[in-house]
């Protein structure tokens, strides 16, 4: 029984899992903003949850770009799994620094948002599972 | 993994805080600058010279969290200015006093920035608590 209580929750541990790292990622890009050199960092959200879901492990698998515009190179280091990438640039600066404050506060605020969803979602769950319980 | 999302958040504070940190060291060199822009001599006898702080980044897990340090604090490389003003008791044989290469325009520039970016870590900061306190009322 509690390991079917543990796998109805399992879902909502990984995105939230994910979403707190990512948040962490953002939160790093905005701190980073005026570090010369510093790339913008992100992971790519709906492919990690699908790994972690399946336990796959894709950190040395890293996505082919056939197109500028896609995610940027690998930057080896990896959250639950799944490789964190650069973000490609749509305006480079002199300094080398390619956090677009506007990308990152825009994403920023959309991933506290779903992880408050995440956080209602568990929540919703938890009450469902205590009516399952009572007498 | 509830706890690990946790850890992530928390460790915000201390990315936050890093570039919070980070930004008023920026902050205090740009008041020096524009307190002495006008500093024809300091303690050694020569003109103040403008500061410019060099950030870096910090990793702070393996997870691609990274804070912002500033790593040196540098003089700034710029000719100083030269000022005719003959009646200056600092003035050279030609009549020219040495001031300080402090660019106030840019400055000023410099404080707007350094003050923007303070403020978003401060956004950044209590996102990240809300969210925390979110966390905290699962199940309730």
């Amino acid at each position: 029984m509690t390991s079917r209580i543990d796998s109805a929750f399992q879902f909502e541990q990984t995105a939230l899992g994910l979403r707190s790292a990512r948040q962490e990622l953002l939160a790093s890009n905005i701190a980073n903003a005026d570090t010369p050199n510093y790339k913008a960092k992100d992971i790519d959200f709906a492919s990690a949850l699908q790994g972690a879901m399946a336990g796959v492990n894709n950190a040395s698998l890293p996505l082919t770009t056939t197109s500028p515009a896609h995610f940027g190179a690998a930057t080896g280091e990896s959250v639950m799994g799944s490789p964190i990438m650069y973000r490609s640039v749509l305006q480079p600066s002199a300094d080398g620094n390619t956090v677009d404050m506007d990308v990152e506060r825009a994403q920023y605020a959309d991933n506290a948002l779903r992880y408050e969803a995440s956080v209602s979602f568990v929540s919703g769950k938890v009450k469902d599972v205590l009516a399952a319980l009572a007498p | 993994m509830i706890i690990g999302a946790f850890m992530s958040l928390f460790n915000i504070f201390n990315i936050s805080g890093s570039a919070m940190t980070a930004q008023s060291q920026r902050l205090n060199v740009v008041a020096s600058n524009l307190a002495n822009a006008e500093s024809a001599t300091g303690p050694d006898g020569k003109p103040y010279r403008a500061k410019q702080v060099v950030f870096s980044t910090v990793p702070v897990n393996a997870q691609g969290g990274a804070g912002v340090k500033v790593s040196t604090v540098v003089e700034d490389a710029s000719p100083m200015k030269l000022v005719y003003d003959p009646q200056n008791p600092l003035a050279d044989g030609k009549g020219y006093v040495t001031m300080p290469n402090v660019n106030v325009v840019e400055e000023m520039v410099n404080m707007i920035s350094a003050s923007r970016s303070y403020e978003n870590n401060v956004d950044v900061m209590n996102t990240s608590k809300t969210l925390l306190l979110k966390t905290l009322t699962i199940g309730q």
